[in-house]
């Protein structure tokens, strides 16, 4: 028993070397940034997918984020009644002073969200790393989610809904909301509103983890007065807007 | 596909048994094996059982054979269970693995004629739907066709000829498969009026 197994030692020092490696900061490692989250692994409540909107470099004229949206998507893009709206563009005006500004609202994937409280079912459901989805497979469009939803952020899809995109069902009869574009945001890509605003060259919405301390929207809130719209309600949203 | 071979070959047979068991002679049960090998040689060389049943039995169009994620007679048997339990691991818990997704699927079994897993009775998934008259609930929400890229570039098993968009021809099937499957039973029923005149 006086021999020491050596090979094992050596072997946890370059297990430990190979970590090292792969770390390049605390909670950032290479394999994150290649390729996000591992498919076979379920997502993890160490994320919170957040968005920051900034309306002083939101532009008043531009809706290239909801054209984005509706054509990931597959909405028809009609702003009726019946039409499904994920992001909706909006000028406020002060009426003292006249200023103007202009800011993307959707679905703001609250901490506490009231839509899922509601549901009877079970189908409006915030996934562990804080994204607020509607499992449209136990949906029975009951639409409570619609009313409970202070941002107006849902949509019932009332009409038959053919050609589909491929990879984004959508269906009657069940409600939908901005998904934060899960699907991309699972392959490691960012959400289509925030890369068609970086493609305009207005960088108005950052997208990243509000859990990770050294994440780009988690510095600019640590350094910036942001807001949370309708703050009041506790909700703990995962949407801030900067210059509001 | 064996799905229901046996009735129509049991009948034939015994018809003959009759006539023999009439004349009383052993040589008849030679001649019944010989028979029966011969049925059974004739439905090996003509690659299959023949459709004399009043629903003809369904004949989907493989696109890759030989290539499918699991052994044929369990995904006959669990394709649904399998699609099931993926499903909820996708949407709830973001676990985006190939094997059992039904986009993969439908990549694979898309048609090479009409570019969807739905649209004819040769379709992947409505040729067998049809047949066993069980709704596909899948397309109501989920498109029939597989993924394309962003300059329509499609699945490598679609000719490059085929068109993307809604000019398809099988657009709004997915809306009502009941509806097809129902107006399919009934031509089928036109074809073989009576059904047991053969």
């Amino acid at each position: 028993m006086s021999e020491v197994n050596t090979s094992r030692r050596q072997f946890l020092g370059w297990g430990t070397a190979a970590m090292a490696g792969l770390a390049i900061a605390p909670g950032v490692t290479l394999i994150d940034l290649a390729h996000g989250k591992p498919d076979d692994q379920p997502v993890s409540s160490k994320v919170r997918w957040g968005m920051l909107i900034d309306a002083n470099q939101c532009h008043s004229g531009c809706s290239d984020c909801v054209t984005a949206c509706n054509k990931e998507n597959g909405l028809s893009g009609g702003t009726g009644p019946d039409d499904s709206q994920w992001i909706r563009k909006m000028d406020l005006k002060d009426t003292h002073s006249g200023r103007v500004m202009s800011l993307p609202m959707m679905c703001q994937h609250c901490g506490n969200p009231p839509c899922t409280d509601v549901c009877p079912t079970g189908a409006s459901f915030k996934r562990a790393d804080g994204i607020v989805l509607v499992d449209r497979h136990i949906c029975i469009g009951c639409r409570y989610c619609m009313m409970a939803c202070p941002y107006k952020a849902r949509s019932f899809v009332a009409h038959p809904v053919t050609d589909q995109k491929p990879g984004r069902p959508r269906g009657i009869g069940t409600v939908e909301a901005c998904t934060m574009c899960v699907e991309r945001v699972d392959a490691g890509l960012k959400p289509a509103c925030v890369d068609a605003c970086a493609a305009a060259g207005h960088e108005a919405i950052i997208f990243g983890d509000l859990n990770d301390p050294n994440s780009d929207i988690s510095k600019r809130i640590a350094e910036y007065t942001t807001k949370q719209v309708r703050a009041d309600l506790g909700l703990d949203t995962g949407v801030r807007y900067q210059g509001v | 596909m064996s799905v229901r071979p046996a009735t129509f070959k049991w009948v034939w047979v015994s018809d003959v048994r009759r006539g023999l068991v009439k004349r009383g002679s052993l040589w008849g049960f030679a001649i019944l094996g010989a028979s029966l090998l011969a049925v059974a040689l004739t439905a090996t060389a003509s690659g299959g059982e023949q459709e004399t049943s009043r629903v003809p039995l369904p004949h989907p169009e493989i696109a890759n054979p030989g290539k499918c994620v699991a052994d044929t007679e369990y995904m006959r048997k669990h394709h649904m269970d399998v699609l099931l339990r993926h499903r909820d691991e996708t949407v709830h818990e973001g676990i985006r693995t190939k094997r059992y997704s039904l986009t993969n699927c439908i990549d694979c079994h898309a048609s090479r004629k009409n570019n969807s897993v739905l649209g004819t009775k040769e379709n992947f998934c409505q040729a067998c739907h049809s047949y066993a008259a069980v709704k596909v609930d899948c397309f109501e929400c989920h498109s029939s066709k597989p993924e394309a890229t962003a300059g329509a570039v499609f699945h490598p098993i679609v000719p490059s000829g085929a068109k993307a968009g809604p000019a398809s021809a099988d657009q709004g099937l997915a809306l009502s498969m009941q509806q097809h499957m129902r107006n399919g039973l009934a031509a089928t029923a036109n074809k073989n009026p009576g059904g047991e005149s053969r």
